[in-house]
């Protein structure tokens, strides 16, 4: 160009090719990537899997690693206290605290994570259905509007009673305590998942799927299912916790898991008759296993919530 | 030196994020005369929404905080004023108008209440004369059966109405400066329309200073009487509307310009959208902000900053193209560059 | 307004009925017969005649009515275990007890959750915050089951601060409240917490600040009426639960309260004792939810008892 000799160079024009004007300057990471990404950063949630994790595995060994069984009794060994022959005591019939305590994982976890996957099962197939058929037509309607009737009637009963009365009219017994728990424990799970699909539904990135000539069965897999999915992984998260909630609190009443089999819940319950003795490690070990997975799925629950929040991302 | 109504002068507001400290106001200077109105227009994120919450002294800290600078009101530092004096400032000598009117209202709250809040905290006026208040307010921003609507809660108020009410507010108690945050935006066209007529009419009937926050350069010819360009958190051109609009002296500006839709065009003109993204402001570049998207950038732009060159009668604008060693903007233009 | 009241009672009224009739099937669903147990003592004769007391020799419509008859006098019948006594006396003499204390732990609840969670979250990402929401964990992780003990062990026997395995004076109320009332209290606080934090970012906070309305005075006048909102909508769980919650307490301290007749009813499968306590809870929860409906009502002006909500 004629006029680059008489100006200074600093004045020279900018050609655009040296111009960066949309430079994109952070990487994107996948949905996925970001959720786990920010569930690792968050010190809480991962001491709370850290838990977990510790839990079921020694669920799985810890009986093993005793000479005692869950139920051996021993006359000689009553009430004996932390040592190095029994690692968390014995109680009254002299059995071993910790292969008790560790049994008694096994059936809690057992039971919370059963229960909790049937809740999800029932709940996501009938939430799935009240909300697919909502806004169907007048028979599609009626079919949401009885499904949502019978909801609203289990979900105006306090759900610990219903369990109770379950468990007095079947036989004690596991299997038992799963159908119960799992009798109205889906309720929960059904109300969000309608909930998060009729609002779905509505949404304006659907009706552009639609719109746009996807079939229902691309909508469900794209975009129901995975806007969906976050929402139903943190619900499990506290269904688990509180289907084992409900367990111990069952057998702290006598109502849940008969002896020989032993749980933490009737743990806590067999120890409330020496609570005047000062036999602190009765009440300690099962307490604070139920107290640990309590607070664990509960922090790990939150921290997924928060993680899959798109809101809160940074 | 003549006493401003409201003067900012080089404020800076940085923001935290996890990304790191983002500078969303750099320095920002410019001044309100008593009952005159004054525009700061810009497009999103350019610190214009900042600078009016500066004023106010609304920057939620953490995570913002006035790094630098100074806003003075009638002769106050204002920035600098402790919590309990500026309490005394906000609402009754400043009063501000927000955005969306679907939000901005309390909605377990009747409206007449929320409208003489901050009247009746400072004029201690009793129960009746509050309702007095409020009613004679609805009734001059213009909303039918006042006496009825005082009673009634947002809910039962249409957008326009709503907005109606954002205004009674801010007017509630005679303040002599109203800073109105995008005041129209979220309402339509037609309401838009009856909206600025009432920000207008009530300017002049008050004597209010109005410091309205836009991107609709629409807006600014309607009701402003002066102008300041924003871009990237600065100022790149101020000066009076007929001065800005007939003689745009920044780049920023004429693409502002170029891409408002024109009526009274007889040919069939395309709108030229401004290319690109307003820079990173966790990292702002060195030189001008708006280099990168300058059909006239030259080497300095990216480098140094700007000066700010005076075209009398207040008209400023802070670009290297008015430098005189910088080669001439009709010989650019004859080159071909506009339309690259 | 009262059209939709009345609707409202009736679908109350139907609510009960079938929560009336399920338990009713459930309780005569189970094999066997309440004699089970005395069968082997007793003859043949005298539980023929026990069976006719209790009108179980008749069909099971029959009783059904009967007891539905009964239900409309607001006879809940007879105890088939304890004798001589009926299932409303029990109740009667149960409720003081398990009123004032649940009573009270809802009111706990409800002051100490809110007052931490507001706390917190002004406080946001500060210590008092920490402080709030580690005890809102601790609640959440120690089922009343737990605490209950430690309760007794540390503050009754160890420090003898108050009275337990009795019930009369206020202070042997104060551990079964405070046992019943934490977890309540940890949920409470959760929800107010970020009910709260979510309210002071609206939009019109930043109006009544700019009308230069001191922060205290924001807090209490546009801050809390907004935040309670999505706490009162869970104030039916968390009744639901209260109740519940208080079968352990009661047993565990010694209450003589409806729960623990609840509780006894279940070990004697005492079934006229469990099918009354039952309506009974039912009833009361019905009538809370619909009280906590109307209360919402009142807070929340857009909600107005006109028609049902979605």
């Amino acid at each position: 160009m004629e006029m680059d000799q008489r100006i200074d160079p600093l004045f020279r024009p900018l050609t655009k090719d040296n111009q960066a004007a949309q430079v994109i300057t952070r990487p994107s990471l996948s949905n996925w990537q970001q959720v786990i990404r920010k569930l690792v950063k968050n010190k809480l949630a991962m001491l709370g899997l850290f838990i977990i994790l510790f839990l079921v595995v020694m669920a799985l060994i810890g009986p093993l690693l005793v000479p005692y069984s869950h139920s051996d009794q021993s006359l000689l060994d009553r009430n004996k206290e932390i040592s190095a022959e029994h690692w968390f005591g014995t109680d009254e019939l002299g059995r071993d605290m910790f292969a008790r305590t560790w049994y008694g994982a096994r059936i809690s976890l057992t039971i919370g994570v059963v229960a909790a996957l049937i809740d999800l099962v029932i709940g996501v197939t009938v939430g799935g259905i009240a909300g697919y058929m909502a806004g169907r037509g007048k028979k599609g309607d009626r079919i949401d509007n009885l499904i949502m009737r019978v909801i609203e009637i289990l979900y105006g009963l306090p759900y610990l009673l219903v369990v109770i009365l379950l468990m007095v009219v079947m036989e004690p017994g596991i299997l038992t305590i799963i159908i119960a728990l799992s009798a109205t424990g889906w309720v929960g799970m059904a109300r969000l998942v309608r909930g998060q699909i009729l609002q779905l539904k509505n949404q304006e990135f659907i009706m552009a799927a639609q719109v746009l000539g996807a079939k229902f069965s691309r909508i469900l897999l794209k975009h129901l299912i995975p806007n969906t999915f976050g929402v139903i992984i943190v619900n499990l998260t506290f269904t688990i916790p509180s289907a084992i909630f409900a367990e111990s609190f069952l057998s702290f009443l006598g109502l849940g898991v008969q002896a020989p089999a032993a749980s933490w819940g009737t743990m806590t319950n067999d120890a409330m008759g020496v609570i005047l003795t000062g036999d602190w490690w009765r009440l300690f070990f099962p307490g604070l296993m139920i107290s640990l997975t309590m607070f664990a799925f509960n922090v790990f629950g939150d921290g997924l919530q928060d993680a899959l929040d798109p809101r809160l991302r940074d | 030196m003549k006493e401003h109504l409201l003067s900012i002068e080089n404020l800076k507001v940085n923001f935290k994020t996890y990304g790191g400290e983002v500078q969303a106001v750099r320095g920002v200077t410019f001044h309100v005369e008593k009952g005159e109105t004054v525009a700061i227009v810009g497009e999103s994120g350019c610190g214009k929404s900042v600078t009016a919450q500066a004023i106010m002294g609304l920057i939620p800290n953490p995570p913002g905080r006035i790094v630098d600078g100074k806003v003075v009101f009638e002769g106050t530092e204002i920035s600098k004023l402790p919590k309990k004096e500026l309490l005394g400032i906000r609402g009754t000598q400043i009063g501000m108008v927000f955005q969306d009117p679907m939000t901005a209202l309390n909605p377990t709250m009747k409206v007449g209440a929320q409208i003489v809040e901050g009247f009746v905290r400072s004029q201690k006026v009793s129960r009746e004369e509050a309702k007095k208040r409020a009613i004679e307010m609805l009734r001059l921003v213009g909303i039918p059966d006042p006496e009825q609507r005082v009673d009634q809660y947002p809910h039962q108020f249409s957008g326009g109405m709503r907005q109606r009410v954002v205004i009674a507010i801010a007017l509630a108690c005679n303040p002599k400066l109203v800073i109105a945050d995008e005041p129209t935006t979220a309402l339509d066209v037609t309401i838009q329309a009856q909206i600025l007529d009432l920000l207008k009419q009530l300017q002049e009937e008050q004597e209010l200073a109005v410091v309205i926050i836009t991107h609709d350069l629409g807006v600014v010819a309607e009701i402003a009487h002066r102008m300041v360009v924003m871009y990237a958190g600065m100022v790149v051109e101020t000066g009076t509307v007929e001065e800005v609009f007939a003689n745009p002296r920044h780049p920023y500006t004429w693409g502002l310009m170029r891409s408002l839709p024109r009526l009274d065009e007889s040919e069939k003109q395309r709108l030229v959208p401004i290319e690109g993204a307003p820079p990173d402001l966790f990292n702002p570049p060195a030189g001008c902000a708006f280099a990168a998207r300058c059909d006239f950038a030259m080497e300095i732009c990216k480098q140094q900053m700007p000066p700010t060159t005076t075209f009398g009668e207040g008209h400023e604008a802070v670009c290297w193209l008015h430098d005189e060693r910088a080669p001439r903007i009709d010989e650019l233009v004859a080159a071909g560059r506009q339309d690259s | 307004m009262s059209n939709y009241l009345l609707k409202r009672v009736l679908m109350m009224f139907l609510t009960l009925w079938i929560i009336v009739t399920l338990t009713f099937s459930l309780m005569h669903a189970i094999p066997g017969n309440p004699f089970a147990s005395e069968s082997d003592q007793l003859p043949e004769q005298i539980l023929a005649n026990l069976r006719a007391k209790y009108h179980l020799d008749e069909p099971l419509p029959v009783q059904y009515f009967m007891y539905l008859k009964n239900l409309v006098s607001l006879d809940l019948g007879p105890s088939i275990k304890s004798d001589s006594r009926n299932v409303n006396d029990m109740i009667a003499d149960g409720f003081s007890a398990s009123a004032w204390l649940g009573g009270q732990a809802i009111v706990v609840a409800l002051i100490f959750g809110v007052l931490f969670g507001i706390i917190a979250a002004l406080n946001r990402n500060r210590a008092l915050d920490y402080i709030a929401m580690a005890l809102a964990v601790l609640g959440v992780a120690v089922p009343s089951f737990i605490l209950a003990p430690l309760l007794i062990n540390y503050l009754a026997i160890k420090l003898p601060l108050f009275p337990v395995a009795t019930w009369g004076t206020w202070m042997h109320t104060v551990l079964p409240s405070l046992a019943l009332a934490f977890g309540p209290i940890a949920i409470i606080t959760r929800y107010m917490r970020a009910s709260m934090i979510e309210v002071m970012n609206q939009n019109y906070i930043r109006t009544a600040e700019a009308k230069g309305i001191p922060t205290v005075l924001i807090v209490i006048k546009h801050g809390i009426r907004n935040a309670i909102l999505p706490v009162v909508t869970f104030l039916g769980p968390l009744i639901a639960s209260l109740i519940t919650g208080t079968f352990v307490v009661e047993k565990i301290f010694a209450i003589p309260g409806i729960g623990k007749y609840f509780v006894d009813g279940i070990f004697n499968r005492d079934y006229p004792v469990i099918l009354g306590t039952t309506i009974f809870y039912s009833a009361i929860l019905i009538v809370t939810i619909f009280l906590i409906d109307i209360a919402y009502s009142l807070i929340d002006p857009r909600i107005r008892l006109t028609k049902k909500e979605g």
